[in-house]
């Protein structure tokens, strides 16, 4: 499955997201049968040549990795669903590589009851904002950056949306699930351009990863 | 907002210096001309259109119209494309006019507040529309002229793909039949390029397995005429079955024309569909991560301005392509002609005959300031044009020696001509 001996070609620049889902991503990556070596995220490079695979890295934090993919700085990426739906870039999303799952959901104190003028503090205020607005609810939306779950500690929010993984961090601050929104995994998109330009490239690792990904299951 | 700041200028809106705008007159006479060699005439229609009118018959969604009132209170937009001006006049002004119709156009377009990757709110649009050919050689003509257009603006690697939306309006009808709102959200999600929705979404309808593998392998139905082939089986619909066939067409069309190796079919591409009746294409450079050309087959537009008639075009995107032929133009020949007082009416003649005979030439007192002699980097060591010549000029002319240049104004001139009569002292420099 090596595409070692290939003729040289044009790298495909595949954007990857720091971090947790990076390990995953580059495990899958391997299964599928690209030649990547296992120590890469090791450096504090932020562009790495893989050429035995055929590709460069772009080393980028997750939520910019849309923004890459649709400037087509970089043709291809790994993303979650949850910055899909929040960044709402137009990009290509061609697989669902099944990792880093968790969910969006709605989360608050066990005793929550409908409030006069409800708030929610959140991460993602565009993904919110449409869900509450989808079910009739007029809600004040207030971004946060990081640890969430302070906000209804604290009283700054009477709810929060949020990535709920194992649900450790909730139970530990005292707070419930009140509406799992949707699931999240993480996408593999592409470019417009690169789409068609690259198209043998980018379908033949598609089916690449779909494979592999039929074999997971 | 804070009050803008003196330099600031709206998000979205750009200004061009001198050397990007001689690149993109030339990039736009190129495909002018181009498009003129292929029989297509030149319009021009005004920035605003009634709200009404244009604006509601634009392919642009509401929110992104730019719209302002007039001094009535009537709604005007600023035009944001200009295929339905070109139907209202297709249908008023050249009512008269026989079909077919071959117009073409460059002109600014308007979009509101887009203020994300490398969207303008104001951008140049160069393009054809073909009124009153439902043929698919008429769609044809419009691909090879699009590919025409991109290679005469230099655009070097690109690739077209073409699409049809009547082949999956067809094909789900026949796989769905009378199931439109399941239907209108497959459709959505490919129109929102996303295929695992997409899937997802065929997963959960519950479909037989023959026919969800069906839908699910239009995701892969990309490539030549071949893809015809495999496609004509997925369906017996008579609009699928018809779409196929027009595509089929289209591609030995364009084969005949020797453009179709830069042509790959894609079923998935799909325009938006309040708007294209028909084929659709979209042209992708590389190095480019948007797409420089747009159109397709719009056969609904006409109608709305009282003329039904099937129409065909596109529209290349000539902003983009001069981030991508780059701006760097060939230095131009530039003469400076010096003068005082006394020999301003020689100077100024001299200007003139040489301006007629298609010379830059730029005049002025040599008293100026921002005249330095040889302080620029040597342009190149340019001599006198032969048509300079003549005894009685070569005495007056200052001639630059080689890699000699004077500079003027923060501009470098390699020819240099001056007229001192008043006083000799003046010419030496």
């Amino acid at each position: 499955m090596s595409s070692g001996n290939r003729a040289p070609q044009e790298l495909l620049k595949v954007a990857m997201p720091k971090g947790r889902i990076y390990k995953q991503a580059s495990r899958l990556f391997r299964e599928a049968g690209l030649l990547i070596q296992d120590d890469l995220e090791d450096t504090r490079k932020l562009i790495i040549e893989v050429p035995d695979a055929g590709m460069e890295f772009i080393m980028a934090k997750p939520v910019d990795v849309p923004t890459y993919v649709e400037y087509g700085v970089a043709d291809i990426g790994v993303v979650g669903k949850d910055v899909l739906m929040e960044e709402n870039k137009d990009v290509y999303e061609l697989l669902d590589l099944g990792i880093a799952p968790c969910r969006m959901s709605v989360i608050g104190l066990p005793d929550w009851k409908p409030v006069m003028n409800p708030r929610v503090a959140t991460k993602y205020p565009n993904v919110a904002s449409q869900y509450f607005r989808e079910r009739g609810q007029q809600v004040e939306v207030i971004k946060l950056n990081g640890s969430i779950e302070l906000a209804p500690l604290i009283g700054l929010a009477d709810r929060i949306v949020d990535m709920v993984e194992t649900g450790q961090t909730l139970r530990d601050n005292g707070l419930v699930e009140m509406e799992p929104m949707f699931g999240v995994t993480s996408r593999l998109i592409a470019n417009r351009v690169s789409y068609r330009m690259k198209n043998e490239r980018i379908q033949s690792l598609c089916d690449r990863l779909q494979v592999t990904l039929s074999a997971r299951v | 907002m804070s009050k803008p700041k003196v330099f600031e200028k709206p998000v979205g809106v750009k200004d061009y210096l001198p050397l990007a705008v001689t690149k993109l007159r030339q990039i736009e006479r190129s495909v002018l001309d181009c498009m003129e060699g292929w029989g297509y005439e030149q319009i021009i229609t005004p920035t605003l259109e009634y709200y009404d009118t244009v604006g509601v018959a634009s392919s642009t969604s509401d929110q992104r119209l730019f719209k302002l009132l007039n001094n009535r209170g009537t709604t005007l937009v600023l035009r944001s494309d200009m295929t339905a001006p070109i139907a209202r006049v297709v249908a008023s002004l050249l009512r008269g006019h026989e079909f077919p119709l071959r117009l073409s156009y460059h002109a600014s377009v308007f979009r509101a507040f887009e203020n994300e990757a490398g969207r303008d709110a104001e951008f140049f649009q160069t393009g054809v529309e073909l009124v009153g050919d439902s043929s698919a050689e008429a769609d044809a003509e419009v691909i090879a002229l699009a590919i025409a257009s991109l290679q005469s603006a230099g655009v070097k690697r690109f690739r077209i793909a073409v699409g049809h939306v009547g082949f999956l309006n067809g094909l789900l009808e026949e796989l769905l039949p009378g199931r439109e709102s399941d239907q209108s959200k497959l459709k959505d999600y490919l129109l929102n390029r996303d295929h695992v929705g997409y899937r997802d979404e065929l997963k959960r309808l519950g479909l037989a397995e023959a026919v969800q593998r069906e839908l699910e392998g239009l995701l892969r139905l990309r490539g030549g005429r071949e893809v015809c082939e495999q496609a004509i089986e997925l369906s017996s619909n008579e609009t699928a079955r018809q779409s196929i066939a027009h595509l089929r067409q289209v591609w030995d069309a364009l084969e005949a024309y020797g453009v179709s190796a830069h042509v790959l079919i894609d079923l998935t591409m799909i325009g938006d569909f309040s708007y294209y009746t028909g084929m659709t294409f979209e042209g992708y450079a590389s190095d480019l991560g948007f797409p420089v050309v747009a159109g397709g087959r719009y056969d609904n537009l006409l109608q709305q301005f009282g003329r039904p008639a099937p129409a065909t075009g596109f529209a290349i995107k000539t902003t983009r392509v001069l981030e991508l032929v780059g701006e760097e133009s060939e230095p131009q020949r530039r003469i400076l002609i010096g003068y005082d007082s006394a020999g301003r009416r020689r100077a100024l003649a001299e200007a003139r005959r040489l301006r007629e005979s298609g010379a830059t030439v730029v005049t002025a007192q040599l008293e100026a300031p921002g005249f330095h002699h040889g302080d620029a980097p040597a342009t190149s060591g340019e001599r006198l044009p032969a048509t300079v010549g003549g005894e009685r000029l070569d005495r007056k002319a200052h001639r630059l020696s080689d890699g000699e240049s004077v500079r003027y104004g923060g501009q470098v001139y390699g020819v240099f001509l001056s007229f001192f009569e008043g006083n000799e002292k003046g010419a030496g420099l």
